[in-house]
């Protein structure tokens, strides 16, 4: 009979069970590693779509419905120029991004047809009360006018900062400009029902209870978004041209 | 009813023997995934196979264990299973397992997988202690599924995500209840649940 109190029984089974443990581990980890990275772009297939306005369903989906509508996807730089490189722009860390000073940063585009026409998607990055806030941003082939939006968040407080993600608060920004008369980049201020900006600057309302979440989402528009300025304004002029 | 010797170990943590509302083990748990019914389901599910595996393997090793790192050893056998679990739910449940985030790692550290794996895997063989893992983690999942209920139909008027309560109700001034999406209701039914629980059984 081994002594089963003795050290050099005990170090000897103490090793023989992590390494059982960990082959076992990896062997799952290997074997579900393929579905989970599909369940994850699928995730923000689902995303970059519902900011189109584009909702999978029972007999459709995601990932077909995704194929189906968005044509093309690239990067640009801030000066609004293409960036040809391997990298694909769906695998772009726009947390990572937001980091880089505007004109070093990668900047994604995905090319949404949908039946109202064209749409552009342009990601959107920031900070919420508790943690990261993020979510996509549709604009018409205008470059101006956004046809859709839509936020989501790590953690924020539920009925509060967390109803940013609802359809009610984001329906607000259909149909509203980012650029003013003068051609300035104002992006979309998030105020507190009731009030609005004097100089009439765009405005949707913030969420009653999740000020800071709302704030939140102002600061993420106006800085994820203006680094595409100038790619922005070249739509609306490629659009004159070809009138 | 007389239950039959072999299937009190399944039988008992549902009542008198509860885990939750008798002994007050996983209560944290409880708070964290029953603000609806969806992720209180999916918890009882991965709580109760995490249980019931680890209370088997633990049983059928427990001649070979030795004394001096015995926690260690439980502790290492239930993070697999946990990991597993976690897995698992990445690759087929993925929208569940973005809402119970952080909560099936921290399975881990549910007391009651580590009071049963000491107090019955330890000193029963594999069979009693799988009935045992099995009762046990049902115990603990109707009173987090009875919770959810409450807290999802009272704090967002849907079960399962389905509308429950009618717009009508809504137009004539009809408010969910804010309170009930956070933590403190959740003990509050907890306690509610005792309260009925207690009188009706006076012997504990």
């Amino acid at each position: 009979m081994i002594n089963r109190q003795s050290n050099i029984y005990t170090v000897i089974y103490a090793a023989l069970l992590v390494i059982v443990v960990g082959v076992t581990l990896s062997l799952v980890y290997q074997a579900l590693r393929p579905s989970q990275v599909e369940n994850m772009a699928n995730d923000t297939r689902r995303q970059i779509l519902a900011a189109a306005r584009i909702y999978p369903t029972a007999d459709k989906p995601v990932n077909v419905l995704y194929d189906e509508h968005v044509r093309d996807s690239f990067i640009v730089n801030s000066s609004g120029k293409r960036i040809n490189d391997d990298t694909n722009p769906f695998d772009v860390n726009i947390g990572e991004q937001v980091k880089h000073p505007e004109s070093e940063r990668l900047l994604p585009v995905f090319v949404c047809s949908t039946e109202n026409g064209t749409k552009y998607i342009l990601p959107v990055y920031g900070a919420g009360l508790w943690g990261p806030i993020w979510g996509y941003v549709a604009f018409d082939d205008n470059g101006d006018t956004i046809y859709g939006a839509y936020f989501a968040h790590q953690g924020e407080t539920p009925g509060l900062g967390a109803e940013i993600e609802k359809r009610e608060f984001s329906s607000q920004f259909d149909g509203k400009n980012v650029f003013n008369a003068q051609g300035d980049f104002t992006s979309v201020l998030v105020v507190k029902a009731g009030r609005e900006p004097k100089d009439g600057t765009p405005y949707v309302n913030a969420v009653s209870g999740g000020t800071v979440t709302s704030t939140g989402v102002q600061n993420m528009l106006h800085n994820s978004l203006e680094p595409y300025t100038s790619f922005l304004k070249s739509l609306s002029h490629s659009d004159t041209e070809t009138r | 009813m007389k239950v039959p010797q072999s299937l009190i170990p399944l039988i008992n943590p549902f009542s008198k023997d509860n885990p939750v509302i008798v002994q007050i083990l996983g209560i944290c748990s409880a708070l964290a995934v029953t603000a609806k019914l969806e992720p209180a389901v999916v918890m009882t599910i991965s709580v109760t196979a995490v249980l019931a595996f680890a209370n088997v393997i633990i049983s059928a090793m427990r001649k070979t264990i030795p004394t001096a790192i015995r926690i260690i050893v439980q502790l290492v056998v239930v993070a697999a299973l946990v990991v597993i679990v976690d897995q698992v739910l990445k690759a087929y449940a993925y929208d569940v397992s973005v809402q119970l985030s952080v909560f099936i790692g921290l399975i881990i550290t549910n007391c009651i997988i580590m009071g049963r794996l000491e107090a019955f895997a330890l000193n029963n063989s594999p069979w009693p202690a799988f009935l045992d893992g099995i009762g046990n983690g049902l115990g603990y999942g109707w009173i987090l599924i009875v919770v959810a209920f409450f807290r999802e139909l009272l704090g967002s008027g849907t079960l399962w995500g389905y509308q429950i309560i009618p717009q009508w109700l809504y137009e004539h001034g009809y408010q969910n209840n804010g309170m009930m999406i956070l933590p403190p209701m959740a003990l509050i039914t907890v306690a509610c649940i005792i309260w009925v629980h207690r009188s009706r059984n006076k012997d504990i």
